[in-house]
């Protein structure tokens, strides 16, 4: 472990923010950005706005069929891109690289495909009462379908699963358990390897729905055994438009094709099709060659600076933002204590409405979210009509925790 | 943001003057704005020349969607349900007296939606009503 407490030292924030071209900006005259929002999308570094525009402006061609030096170089910087990110993650083979548009539609690709073909009327899915709507209603859509049962494991009091409750589940003996590694509202990490360990021992296949935990944190699919895993290109420095779906080989083997069209096909007659192999049986039309290739490049930056050093960082600047935020009188913030969570904080302010509280911030040029954060049942469930979210991620400082502070200050006084 | 947060908005938010419930009423209607969670219901009490004498509204969500609902109530008592369907977005907005920028425009105009749909017997509410 020395070599990452090497990185650690390197670390230096000011330094990262130079590759972010978009934090130089002022929101307003004189109102430099504040940006705490990359827990819905983060901001992208110069690295890999260039290797994009580098891409249109010398490589750019379709993918794959092309006999010609172009094309070939394009379709060498789109494969490339997918070793990348199977590296990235761990998994054992390239081919086991899905690339769709985001989380959402990896998620809604396995439910289609895997979950219409192996799942039969009264056969359990286990999902927990915090994921967000994109791993929720693809499996509702698949149970009023196909008659499958949804059950949840709930989320107690700290923000935490219990799973002593998800023990009790598994006596149903599930087909799936599909499960968000960290919390979008809460930043709960849940303990995924133990999850999948438990699920694997009844039988189910298990979905990790990942997209906040690959921005930050080390996920490596071969140590957590994981079946499947989700994720967004946008949330860790990539373009938006570009997501990736891991699934082990024999699983995306199994599995019919999800849409049908050119490059997911091996032969194809005026009546019939075969499908191609894997990953092309799942990549039908043009795919999003250039944000496939700037993912390449968001992966070759997180790798240079180091994932320890970032998940580091971000320790340092969320550890300060909990203990300043719960300081101020009339602020609640949800989930755990943060040991056990990422840094995303989700707060209420006594008398202030959510939105309210974010329009005032926006006036100081911080950006943050407001509302249910696409997890309205675990809003109910936590009886709040909405929060405000701050997140935090590798280019985040400390003032800028300060700033926040002032700007929630300055929303309590005007509602005083 | 001074202007945003004017006084009437702040006061109108923290004490309005028409929160409650009709029981019984003649129309109600509820709708939510999925975007931010607000929820607003309106309920109206309208006499025999279909003139609005009584109306409330309830629900929660942020200042600008609450203070809209109580200026908007506030304004159609004593209007015939045929002048409350001509009302627009620039009413709420002159109501208000501010302008707002597209994701906010919701929250203000949720609760001109919700009595516009409850006025015309709608099932369900839709943005056309306040273009």
């Amino acid at each position: 472990m020395t070599q990452p407490r090497n990185l650690i030292k390197e670390f230096n924030v000011d330094e990262i923010r130079k590759d972010f071209p978009i934090l130089t900006r002022d929101v307003y005259p004189g109102v430099p950005l504040i940006y705490l929002d990359s827990t819905a999308s983060s901001q992208k570094p110069i690295q890999v706005i260039e290797t994009i525009e580098r891409f249109y402006r010398h490589s750019y061609a379709n993918i794959h069929r092309g006999i010609y030096a172009v094309a070939e170089e394009a379709t060498a910087y789109y494969e490339e891109a997918r070793k990348k990110i199977a590296k990235f993650i761990g998994a054992n083979e390239p081919n086991e690289i899905i690339f769709t548009r985001n989380t959402t539609e990896s998620i809604n690709l396995v439910a289609q495909t895997w979950g219409r073909m192996f799942l039969r009327e009264g056969d359990t899915i286990i999902l927990t009462e915090m994921e967000h709507h994109s791993n929720l209603v693809p499996w509702q859509m698949l149970a009023a379908e196909k008659g499958v049962i949804l059950r949840f494991i709930p989320v107690d009091e700290s923000g935490f699963l219990d799973l002593e409750q998800y023990k009790k589940l598994l006596e149903f003996k599930p087909k799936l358990v599909a499960f968000a590694q960290m919390s979008n509202v809460l930043g709960t990490i849940n303990p995924a390897q133990e999850i999948i360990e438990l699920a694997h021992q009844v039988g189910a296949i298990t979905l990790i729905d990942g997209a906040q935990s690959v921005p930050h944190y080390p996920v490596n699919v071969q140590d957590l055994d994981a079946d499947f895993l989700a994720f967004s290109g946008h949330k860790m420095c990539g373009p938006s438009g570009i997501g990736v779906l891991y699934g082990k080989r024999f699983l995306l083997e199994a599995m019919p094709p999800y849409m049908g069209g050119g490059d997911m096909i091996k032969r194809v007659t005026l009546d019939s099709f075969s499908t191609n192999e894997i990953p092309y049986k799942f990549e039908a039309g043009t795919p999003a060659i250039a944000e496939a290739v700037g993912l390449g490049a968001a992966v070759d930056y997180l790798t240079n600076i180091g994932m320890d050093a970032i998940i580091a960082h971000e320790h340092e600047v969320g550890s300060y933002a909990l203990e300043r935020l719960v300081e101020i009188p009339g602020v609640k913030v949800y989930g755990p204590d943060y040991d056990k969570k990422g840094a995303v904080f989700s707060f209420t302010l006594e008398k202030v409405h959510a939105h309210d509280v974010s329009q005032i911030l926006d006036h100081y040029g911080i950006a943050v979210r407001a509302g249910h954060h696409c997890a309205m049942p675990l809003h109910e469930k936590l009886g709040i009509p909405a929060t405000t979210r701050a997140s935090f991620y590798l280019y985040n400082k400390k003032d800028e925790v300060d700033q926040l502070v002032e700007g929630i200050y300055k929303a309590k006084e005007i509602f005083s | 943001m001074d202007d945003l947060y004017r006084e009437l908005i702040i006061d109108r938010y923290k004490t309005p003057l028409f929160r409650g419930e009709l029981n019984p009423h003649d129309i109600s209607f509820e709708d939510d704005n999925p975007l931010c969670g607000d929820h607003i219901r309106i309920d109206l009490r309208v006499d025999e020349n279909g003139r609005i004498t009584e109306a409330a509204f309830s629900g929660e969500g942020c200042a600008i969607s609450q203070a809209s609902a109580d200026l908007l109530i506030e304004s159609v008592i004593g209007k015939s349900l045929d002048e409350v369907k001509q009302l627009t977005k620039d009413d709420v907005l002159d109501l208000l007296g501010i302008e707002l920028g597209p994701v906010r425009l919701k929250c203000a105009l949720l609760s001109l939606k919700v009595l516009k749909a409850g006025v015309y017997g709608l099932g369900e509410a839709s943005d056309d009503l306040v273009e």
